[in-house]
């Protein structure tokens, strides 16, 4: 069997905070395999906000190993980690995080742009994995011109363009009303499907049942790990459209 | 990340905050036209300095008659002829390089057909003319038997020819001076106006022995052969301060002054004098470079706060692009440029404005400015360096931000 695509072991994150120590994780040991839905839930301050944080490589581990892909990251510097992120890790955040005044294409080429490809490419392939996301109509509008679940498949568009291992998606339907949740939902398991390794982080259980595995985070640690028989968005969402 | 990209990201984020944008370039625009006018008028005014300098000849001695006493009371320089025509004749044939011109000075009406003009009268020799460095527009200088024979002669200046004869040529006139009838035989070239002011051009030149016996009128004059100035011109190449200490020493001996005694007359370098104006008015234009120097990096500072201003808020946009992938560098390039660019902007826009107002200062105030390529491309090379000096700390601190935290931050 392959090495898992995400391996930690011991994961602790400890910040000090005056006086005290938080430990928001205390030692996560947790395999992710490549094609895996996961839903990460816990309450908030359970510390799944953190790990996430440090499986995107955003942030680094106080004690503990991380290897995505087989390789060790957890000791990397600052731009090495900024080069992971950009290869490997496609983001998408509750508030879409899309550049105002930017129209959707250039938001989708942003990555491309740190990984220093030739502005025709970026191009064809923003405007490709747009046309991916349904938004072939819709290169050139302005986030303020989109709607919200627009808005937040051009954030998609723009995690998948540099080809990732994973996406990481924190709270992503946070911002969202139940339909264009569920839209989005089936997104991502057509993603899944299709070979992506898709991470959300969610405090809605609605939302955890549609990944494939459910992690419990509690006081910094997994609680629970298990396997679920994930719904169906793409059926629930032709279902819930009335005749 | 290439430099186009980066100035694509500048110059959007700069058109989202138009009037942030502009105000904050207003200083630089206004400390870079500022530092253009300045240069431009104190260069003017050195340019007309070291005209003068070349108007008066360069290399150049003025000895005036000495002060008197008289029964204690000191009277001023020139109250007394202490010198005479043989001190001239004599600095010229003892000291080699120098070539003196005795004169004597005084005003009189000038009289021709129905227009008359009041001028300065100098009588003075042939040397004169080449000690200061001036040539004849038209006709001849004075001869030896004119000279000798108080000939009523006489060579005028352009001012002279312009209010006595209008357009007639002068040459052969005859034009009165205090009722004596002259013969015009030479017009003197344009010289423009003296350090002091005056216009050079006012002028009426007559042989030496002409203008003591039949003009100025003065019989001890006359016996005296006294003149009341001596130029003195200095070969170039010579130390013109060596030559000054042999004229002096020359003149203590002819006039049997004793060692410890006052000079009996005044020697003045004019070239010395002449240098330290253009030295006071290099400086002066340094002076005002400088403090209009100032706004620029007042101007500067205002580029600090307002990128200072743009980190915070644009926090969330600096942590996604690290999330995305970018590194410290494309940050610091990021908000570097924009600065940059910010102060450039200003830099070209306040050139601009310098050139024009430069233009609309010697148009109004009649002022003589002088611009020059170097001035205006060192004031944008400096606001390109408070660009990069000022933006530095705000791109640095972008750099810096946690992308976690940056991420989170409301």
């Amino acid at each position: 069997m392959a090495a898992p695509l995400i391996r930690t072991q011991g994961l602790e994150k400890t910040y000090r905070l005056g006086d005290s120590e938080v430990h928001a994780l205390a030692g996560v040991s947790i395999d992710i395999a490549e094609g895996e839905f996961v839903a990460v839930m816990g309450p908030s301050g359970s510390g799944k906000s953190t790990f996430m944080n440090v499986i995107g490589c955003l942030d680094r581990p106080t004690r503990g190993a991380y290897a995505l892909g087989g390789q060790d990251v957890s000791a990397l510097d600052a731009d090495a980690l900024a080069g992971t992120r950009n290869r490997h890790i496609g983001f998408v955040f509750q508030n879409f995080n899309l550049l105002a005044r930017t129209p959707a294409i250039e938001n989708v080429e942003l990555p491309l742009i740190y990984a220093g490809v030739p502005a025709a490419e970026r191009a064809a392939r923003a405007r490709e994995m747009l046309g991916r996301v349904g938004l072939a109509e819709r290169v050139h509008h302005l986030p303020s011109q989109l709607s919200g679940g627009q808005q937040q498949r051009v954030a998609i568009a723009r995690a998948l363009v540099t080809q990732p291992l994973l996406i990481l998606a924190d709270e992503p339907t946070g911002a969202l009303d139940s339909h264009t949740s569920l839209e989005l939902m089936a997104l991502f398991q057509a993603l899944n499907r299709g070979g992506m390794t898709v991470v959300i982080v969610t405090h809605e259980p609605d939302i955890a049942r549609f990944a494939g595995r459910v992690l419990r985070f509690l006081d910094g640690r997994v609680v629970r790990d298990e396997a679920n028989a994930p719904l169906d968005a793409g059926r629930q969402l032709a279902e819930s459209v009335p005749a | 990340m290439n430099l186009t990209a980066l100035l694509r990201i500048a110059l959007r984020a700069l058109a989202v905050n138009k009037l942030r944008s502009a105000l904050t370039m207003l200083g630089i625009i206004i400390g870079v036209s500022a530092v253009i006018v300045m240069v431009a008028v104190g260069a003017g005014a050195q340019a007309r300095v070291e005209e003068q300098i070349r108007a008066l000849g360069s290399n150049l001695l003025l000895i005036l008659s000495g002060a008197r006493t008289q029964s204690g009371v000191r009277l001023g320089l020139g109250s007394n002829y202490s010198l005479n025509e043989g001190d001239a004749f004599a600095i010229t044939r003892e000291i080699p390089g120098a070539t003196a011109a005795p004169a004597v000075r005084g005003g009189a009406q000038l009289i021709w057909g129905n227009a008359n003009w009041s001028t300065v009268i100098y009588g003075t020799t042939p040397e004169y003319l080449p000690v200061r460095q001036w040539t004849l527009a038209a006709g001849r200088t004075f001869e030896p038997a004119e000279m000798a024979g108080a000939a009523k002669v006489c060579i005028i200046g352009q001012t002279v020819v312009k209010n006595l004869f209008g357009a007639t040529d002068p040459i052969g006139q005859s034009i009165r001076i205090r009722r004596v009838p002259f013969t015009v035989i030479g017009v003197l070239e344009t010289k423009g106006q003296s350090m002091m002011g005056t216009d050079q051009d006012d002028v009426v030149l007559m042989p030496l022995n002409t203008a003591r016996n039949r003009v100025l009128g003065s019989t001890t004059l006359a016996k005296q052969r006294a003149v009341s100035v001596i130029w003195v011109k200095v070969d170039d190449g010579l130390d013109t301060n060596a030559i000054a200490e042999q004229v002096r020493a020359l003149l203590r001996q002819r006039h049997r002054l004793q060692a410890g005694a006052d000079d009996d007359f005044s020697l003045r370098n004019l070239a010395e004098i002449m240098a330290a104006q253009e030295a006071s008015s290099r400086i002066l234009t340094i002076l005002l470079a400088a403090v209009a120097s100032v706004s620029l990096v007042v101007g500067g500072i205002g580029i600090m706060n307002i990128m200072l201003v743009s980190v915070t808020e644009r926090t969330r946009e600096i942590g996604l692009r690290m999330a995305v992938g970018a590194r410290t560098r494309d940050i610091l390039g990021q908000f570097l440029v924009e600065a940059v660019t910010l102060s450039l902007i200003g830099g070209l826009v306040g050139t601009l404005l310098g050139v024009a107002g430069a233009f609309a200062v010697a148009l109004l105030a009649g002022w003589r400015v002088l611009l020059s390529t170097n001035a205006v491309l060192l004031a944008v090379a400096f606001a390109f360096l408070i660009g990069v000096f000022f933006g530095f700390y705000p791109a640095r601190k972008a750099a810096r931000l946690n992308p976690v935290e940056a991420l989170r931050f409301e």
